[in-house]
């Protein structure tokens, strides 16, 4: 019985700790100065939030978040690799401007 | 037992939340883009490992723990994959600039003048 109020407590509070670094996370999505900055950012982002559904599938017990968090880790991968060829591609363009842009 | 698994999933719980904020810290706070990303591919993995080994630990149930097991497995054998590739890209892009305090970088990308050399 005083296990599991340990536990429910420890949950509530990895829920905060989770949530405050998805905000930070967040402050460096929106700030990154180059287009990689920003992906590195999604990817951690990603990241946090399947913890945070890990998390979520202890509080609760329901085993639905977990199909959810390694789907997510699936297509985390495959959105990563994506953004890779892309940045390969866009460091190759011929006129300044668009890059000018993303650090705005 | 079960008090025995209900405490070891809080711990677990507590050291991924820990994981996850110094990650996010990293990502906040250092200097440069590859340093960023050993925070956040590093700690990010350890991040969202934990809390799924705790998932798999505290529910007590065969098919969710195997699914938490391989979402681990997958998450471990792909995070080093997708950091190496984020970054070979990222170090290729000419926009992407080395922290001051970089020591050595030893495949000399600053050094290299000529446009063919740095596309290869």
């Amino acid at each position: 019985m005083n296990s599991q109020l340990i536990l429910e407590i420890c949950c509530h509070g990895a829920f905060g700790v989770i949530a405050l670094s998805l905000l930070l996370a967040l402050y460096r999505l929106l700030r990154g100065p180059t287009l990689p900055d920003r992906i590195v950012a999604v990817d951690m982002l990603s990241f946090l939030v399947i913890a945070y559904m890990a998390v979520l599938v202890v509080n609760t017990g329901n085993a639905a978040f977990l199909d959810a968090a390694s789907t997510l880790a699936l297509i985390t991968f495959l959105s990563t690799a994506a953004f890779a060829r892309y940045i390969e591609r866009w460091g190759e363009r011929p006129d300044g401007n668009s890059r000018e842009e993303g650090a705005g | 037992m079960t008090e025995v698994t209900q405490i070891l999933a809080a711990l677990l719980v507590l050291a991924g939340a820990f994981f996850c904020f110094v990650a996010s810290v990293g990502i906040l706070r250092l200097e440069d883009l590859f340093m960023r990303m050993h925070a956040a591919s590093k700690a990010g993995t350890f991040g969202a490992g934990l809390p799924l080994v705790a998932a798999a630990i505290a529910l007590g149930d065969a098919s969710i723990a195997v699914r938490a097991l391989a979402t681990v497995g997958f998450l471990l054998i792909t995070a080093p994959i997708a950091a190496h590739l984020l970054c070979r890209a990222a170090y290729r892009c000419p926009e992407v600039e080395l922290s001051s305090k970089t020591i050595i970088d030893e495949l000399g990308r600053q050094n290299v003048s000529d446009p063919e050399e740095a596309d290869r």
